[in-house]
This record gives structure tokens, C-alpha cells and sequence, in this order.
């Protein structure tokens, strides 16, 4: 079978395309080119960089597939970057990595792999996809190494996409993948694992949101509305920040609520994070079919989260609540909620 | 089946080459400078290589330079000229077209960097630089003007004895970047009427690594490769031996096959470009169709992002290129396109084809028989 390798220049997505090629498959590495390199202004991301894109190369030349870099930049532009800068500045906080697997990978990349002949297109996630047989629907899975799994981020896909996406990698655990690139005589097996998000350097967001969008300054406050302090912007926040906020107070605060159209930040105690429900919207369900009643299911809120048991209730247009049965602290409007039984992806949607 | 469409990328290295080259390294190792046996024979090798490479462009042996390619060369002319401008008078201004490569553009935006003026010459529809715009931009100040022989992407040549005349007319030094001419149509110097010409022996079948530039006896430039004595104190560096002796037997081989070689490879190319305006729609030409070199094409698919097509047509076992091998890679339009008025979308979206030696007819059929269907699929499956 022809399959497209999405090869990020990682480890994980280059031990992908290593094992679809051991499996006798012909194997087609496409390298995303996301930012123009040549303007500097991304020299330390994590992802997707132009050394990225050199150990992609590397790899799919010891592996023996040939590799191709796609300049997607603008489509990056328009989907990922301009939504990130927007969530931000409407003072939610923002996982691009979501949008760049559903409006990019799983999007773009797959209307080129096709276009290439290619029946499948496969990625270095940790996780699984398998068919039901009772439903002959595809169902999506965990990865089998729990501290790796990124269902999390793959929540948008459709069933139609589920049919074309491989996962080589979700069923062995970092370890083994590292030993299989040894194994490979990769270059990249002992490369550090891509964090936080790849066009911005960790911590510098706000300064990447400020040089795209004018953002107020406002007032920080109690929960009374009383001012204490004053800030350059609501991106420079999310929901249970406590540092950077300027105050100095007897008792710890934290973020507990955003408000970008009057620019006002809340602060309050620990316990004045904690909510019990929330609502999501756009939400997807993989099964590709909206549940007819409550569903009972483990409740993520972000991707380092433990999931909590809860409730969740569909609502018109694709929107659903959500009921913990506890309360859940920092509960964040732009991150995603997942819902998972057991192994495997329910669905999720964004958290309003 | 694999064709390769690529020749101004570079083209495969003839046998006799390969001979010549690995026969160099095997067998006369020495270092040309030296006074015992071995260095006679690597000098001798230079000089057979240096007299074949004039024969190609009508010159002297004693005015070749061998450099490490095309991109030296024009460094090497640019920059050296430059300074020996600097010696000798006030004059600080360089011409060049917009269409050039860039070893030519990012040398003269280093000159501008070091204190220089710069007028880059517009291309009319066609690609073709008007000689009355030479004329226009021509200053007391200029010193260098410099004009490709023919086009890298889209192929068209030069009008360069009349653009060499006018730099002459006001006492400027006029060079030309022939690596894309050389062994393709005639190049004669003193017909040209240039005062340094740039030439790269792996367009021709040669090896990579190894290119010339012809300096006219007089033209004033300074070595701005400084070391030792070698190649008359114009550029230190012992020589790379091999590769010279693969550009000289590059030069006998395309002197000797020119004429037939070239008719043969524009009917070629006449049939592919035929067959792909007859077969796919929505397809056009970019340059002019007469003043080109015989075997390059540069064709827009409309609906079509350039990159995917090359993709595709490779994992066919078709290998063509978009615009240039050195802007792979990016979204950027080409830069000669766009100097020729296109619009955004032509400038995005079209391939260039450039035969060589080894093209047959039926590598030609084959493509033709493959081509539209690659394309309508991805026009039908790409969004753009």
C-alpha cells in the first residue's frame, strides 16, 4: 500500500515511517513546511523547524523512502496561527496543536497524499484506532504507553479520517520506540521530544499575541470588583495562573476568570477555581453520531489532566455539557474536553 | 521507467567524463604547481582542460580562470570588478537584470551593502531585458553591468552584444552568466562582445564543482580569492584537478555534438511542449518561444500548485523542477516570472521541463501519456 509518513523530523514519526516501510508498504515521508525559516522570527521552536526538517530528510534517506517537504505556511497561517492569536486575545487559552492535526495533517496532507496515490496517511501520535465489529465503525484508542498517549489532541477526527490515518507507533512505549530508531540507525533517536507549542517559545506568547493584535491593558480585581492591580492585556493570562500577576497579597491568588471585552481579570482563592460543569461546543463525537442520551464517561480538561468521571449531555448544535461528579479546578474556555471510556475517545469539543 | 527532465538543475556526467575524472585522481594526483613528474602531469591535464574550455566559448587558454563552478565565477567577477573599480576611480554603481540568479542578485545586494548603488533591469513579457532600458539606466557612475546569456528557468536568451555594446559606449565592464548557454547554442566571446563571461561544467555533462570565468585580456579585475600563485595569480587555491579534467573532456564532448545535438533536443522539446498544451488544458507557456535555448520549457498548469505537481510527476519517475533547484522549498514565486508581469497564480504554478543528452522520444511519450491524468487529479483533489 502507498502510505504518506507525516515526518516532523522526531523521533516518533520518523520510527513511523520506518516500520510501515519494514512492513513491505511504500512509504512517502512528507515534511510540513510551516513558517517561512528565512524570517527569523521562529529560530527556537520545538517542531517543524528548519533543522526538523533536515533530521526528516536524514531519516527518510536511512530508512530508503523518498521525502518531500509541503509548504503549507499559508494554510498554517490561516488556521492555526490567526486562531491562536484570536482565542488569546478573547481571553481563552488556546491548543493549536488540535487544529494543526485536523486542519492540516489529517486535512491538507491527506488531500495530497491521495492526490499522490497514496491510500493512507500515517503520523507519529501515540494512539490507536481499530474497527468495532458490532458497529463496523473506527474507534479511537489510546496509545498504549500512558505517559506518551495523545488521544487527547486527536478528538476532531472523522470517521473518514480514521479510515485513511495509521498510527505505527501507539502501540509501543517511548522506550521501545527510541530502541526500534537505534535499531534503525536513525540519527534522531536520542532527540529530545518536541514541547509545548512549536511556533512560540514557551513563555513568549504573550509577546507573539501582542505583536498581532492590539491588546488593552485593564484592571486586575477581587471577586468583589475591587481593583488590585493593573495589567498590559488579557493573553498575558489563563484560568489558574498564579504567577506574573503583580500582587502581593497575605493569601495565594489565582486567575478565576477572563473577561476580554471590559479587559478585567479576576483573582480569587484556590477553592473559587473549582466548578462542577461546564459546557463544550463544537463538539465531535468519533462514532460520527450524536448519542441519543447522557453518556457516562471519564471527563478530560486539558492535555496533562487527570480525567474525572461526569456526565455528559448533547445539546442542539453540537454542543454539550458537561457534570462532574466532583469539582474540577481551572476549568479553561478554549481548551479542549475529551471524553473517554476506558481506552477509547468518545469524543470532545472546546470548553466555552 | 525513469526520465530525467532536469538539465538546468545539472545533467548525469558523460562516461568519458566520469574516465577522465576518476583517471585524474587515480593516476595524476599531483599538485600542478609543483616542478617534479606528478606536478607536470596534473599541469598538463589543466592546460588540455583549459584550451578545450576556450575552444567552447572562441577564447584564449590563458584567459580561463577555472573556479568551483557558476556561482564563483560570477562572484568572482562581480566582486573582483568591483574592486578594481574602487582602485581606480569613483564609480560605484552596477547594473543587472532582474531575471539573473541569484549568485549574480545576492552578489550585487553584497556590493550595495558595501557602499554601492544597484538598478536592476526590467524583462519585457517575453523574459527579454530591452536594450533601451540599458541605455536608460546607464550612469557616469556605472562600473558593472551584468546580463545572463540565457535564463535559467524559462530559457530565453539575451540580447548581449547589443547590451555589452552600450555598457562599452560608457566605459562600463560588461559580464555575462553563460552557465546556462554554454554547450546549448554557440557562445563566442568576441561575437558577444563581453568583457567576462561565467561558465559551470556540470551543465554540461561535466562534473560538479568545477566551472570557469573568461576574463578579456585588459578587463581590469582583482583576485578576490587571494593565496598562492595559481591560475596567474587570479585565483590562490591549489586546483581541483579532477573536476577540471572532467570539464575539459565536458567541453570536447559538447563542442563536438553541439549542432546536432541541439536540433535533436529542440524537436524534443518542441514535441513535449506540444504535446502538453495539446493534452492538458488550461496550460501556457512562459517566455519567449524563439529566443530560448533548445531545450527548456517552462509551462503553467492553471489550478495547480507547482510543488505538488513536481511531487507527483516524481513519484511517476518524472523529474522536472519548479522554477529553479534553488528555491525548492519555498512559496516564493519565482522572481523571473514575476518580472515578467505574471500574475501571482502563473508565478506559483508552473514547471519547468529542461532536456539533456539522455531524453529519448519515448521518455517523452511516456510523460505525455501520464501528465494529464496526474494532472486532473490534482486539480480535482488539492484545494487550493
Amino acid at each position: 500500500m502507498r502510505i504518506v509518513v507525516a515526518m516532523s523530523g522526531g523521533v516518533d514519526s520518523s520510527v513511523a515511517a520506518g516500520l510501515l516501510a519494514r512492513e513491505g508498504h511504500e512509504v512517502i515521508g512528507l515534511s510540513m513546511q510551516l513558517y517561512d525559516q528565512q524570517q527569523g522570527e521562529v529560530t527556537f521552536g520545538s517542531c517543524c523547524t528548519i533543522d526538523d526538517l533536515h533530521d526528516a530528510r536524514r531519516a527518510a534517506g536511512t530508512i530508503g523512502i523518498p521525502h518531500y517537504i509541503v509548504n503549507f505556511e499559508h494554510k498554517f497561517e490561516e488556521r492555526v496561527v490567526s486562531d491562536f492569536v484570536r482565542e488569546y486575545a478573547a481571553g481563552r487559552t488556546p491548543i493549536p496543536c488540535v487544529h494543526c492535526n485536523g486542519d492540516l495533517k489529517f486535512a491538507s496532507l491527506v488531500e495530497r497524499a491521495q492526490a499522490f496515490g497514496a491510500e493512507a496517511v500515517a503520523t507519529g501520535h501515540y494512539a490507536q484506532v481499530d474497527v468495532d465489529e458490532r458497529t463496523r465503525r473506527y474507534r479511537l484508542k489510546r496509545g498504549a504507553d500512558p505517559q506518551k498517549d495523545q488521544s487527547y489532541f486527536l478528538f476532531t477526527l472523522s470517521q473518514a479520517q480514521l479510515a485513511r490515518a495509521r498510527f505505527p507507533v501507539g502501540a509501543l512505549s517511548k522506550p521501545a520506540v527510541r530502541e526500534e530508531a537505534r535499531r534503525m540507525g536513525l540519527t534522531v533517536a536520542e532527540k529530545h521530544d518536541s514541547q509545548e507549542i512549536c511556533f512560540v517559545a514557551a513563555g513568549e506568547h504573550p509577546e507573539f499575541v501582542g505583536r498581532r493584535a492590539a491588546m488593552p491593558p485593564g484592571a486586575i480585581r477581587d471577586r468583589e470588583g475591587r481593583v488590585l492591580g493593573r495589567h498590559e492585556g488579557v493573553h498575558r493570562f489563563t484560568i489558574g495562573q498564579r504567577k506574573g500577576l503583580g500582587l502581593s497579597t497575605g493569601v495565594p491568588l489565582y486567575v478565576v476568570d477572563i473577561d476580554a471585552a471590559s479587559a478585567d481579570v479576576t483573582v480569587g482563592p484556590r477553592d473559587a477555581l473549582e466548578r462542577d460543569t461546564l459546557t463544550a461546543s463544537r463538539v465531535n463525537w468519533i462514532s460520527g453520531e450524536t448519542p441519543p442520551a447522557p453518556v457516562r464517561a471519564h471527563a478530560r480538561i486539558r492535555y496533562r489532566h487527570t480525567e474525572a468521571p461526569a456526565t455528559i449531555v448533547p445539546l442542539p448544535d453540537d454542543r454539550a455539557q458537561v457534570a462532574f461528579d466532583s469539582p474540577q479546578s481551572a476549568i479553561t474556555p478554549g481548551q479542549a474536553v475529551v471524553f473517554f471510556d476506558g481506552d477509547e475517545v468518545l469524543g470532545g469539543g472546546w470548553i466555552d | 521507467m525513469r526520465a530525467y527532465f532536469d538539465h538546468n538543475a545539472t545533467t548525469p556526467p558523460a562516461p568519458d567524463v566520469i574516465e577522465a575524472v576518476v583517471g585524474a585522481l587515480r593516476d595524476d594526483f599531483g599538485n600542478p604547481s609543483s616542478v617534479h613528474h606528478f606536478g607536470q602531469r596534473a599541469k598538463a591535464l589543466l592546460d588540455d582542460a583549459r584550451t578545450a574550455a576556450a575552444e567552447l566559448i572562441g577564447a584564449e587558454p590563458g584567459d580561463i580562470v577555472f573556479t568551483s563552478g557558476g556561482t564563483e565565477a560570477d562572484n568572482m567577477a562581480l566582486r573582483g570588478a568591483a574592486e578594481a573599480a574602487e582602485a581606480a576611480g569613483s564609480r560605484r554603481h552596477v547594473i543587472a537584470s532582474a531575471i539573473e540568479h541569484e549568485a549574480v542578485l545576492n552578489t550585487v545586494k553584497a556590493l550595495v551593502r558595501r557602499g554601492w548603488t544597484s538598478t536592476l533591469l526590467p524583462v519585457d513579457a517575453s523574459g527579454i531585458v530591452a536594450p533601451g532600458a540599458l541605455a536608460a539606466a546607464m550612469t557616469p557612475q556605472t562600473a558593472i553591468v551584468s546580463v545572463m546569456h540565457a535564463n535559467n528557468e524559462i530559457g530565453t536568451i539575451q540580447p548581449i552584444a547589443d547590451l555589452a555594446a552600450i555598457a562599452h559606449e560608457h566605459g562600463a565592464l560588461f559580464h555575462t552568466d553563460a552557465v546556462q548557454s554554454v554547450a546549448k547554442v554557440p557562445v563566442d566571446v568576441r561575437a558577444l562582445g563581453v568583457d567576462l563571461l561565467s561558465l559551470s561544467a556540470h551543465k554540461f555533462n561535466g562534473p560538479k564543482g568545477a566551472g570557469a570565468l573568461w576574463i578579456r585580456r585588459g578587463a581590469r579585475i582583482v583576485s578576490t580569492m587571494t593565496g598562492g600563485k595559481h591560475e596567474r595569480n587570479r585565483r590562490g587555491g591549489t586546483e581541483n584537478v579532477p573536476g577540471i579534467a572532467g570539464l575539459g573532456v565536458a567541453a570536447r564532448l559538447a563542442r563536438a555534438k553541439l549542432p546536432a545535438e541541439s536540433t535533436r533536443i529542440a524537436a524534443l522539446r518542441d514535441r513535449l511542449e506540444q504535446g502538453v498544451l495539446a493534452r492538458v488544458t488550461g496550460t501556457a507557456v512562459n517566455g519567449d518561444l524563439a529566443a530560448r535555448v533548445p531545450n527548456t520549457t517552462n509551462i503553467s498548469f492553471d489550478g495547480i500548485e507547482a510543488e505538488s505537481l513536481l511531487i507527483a510527476l516524481d513519484l511517476e519517475g518524472f523529474a522536472v523542477s519548479t522554477g529553479s533547484a534553488c528555491s525548492s522549498g519555498t512559496l516564493e514565486p519565482s522572481h523571473v516570472l514575476r518580472a515578467m508581469g505574471l500574475p501571482t497564480h502563473r508565478t506559483q504554478n508552473s514547471i519547468r521541463f529542461s532536456l539533456g543528452l539522455g531524453n529519448t522520444d519515448q521518455q517523452v511519450d511516456a510523460l505525455l501519456e501520464r501528465l494529464p491524468a496526474v494532472v486532473s487529479k490534482l486539480r480535482t483533489l488539492v484545494r487550493r
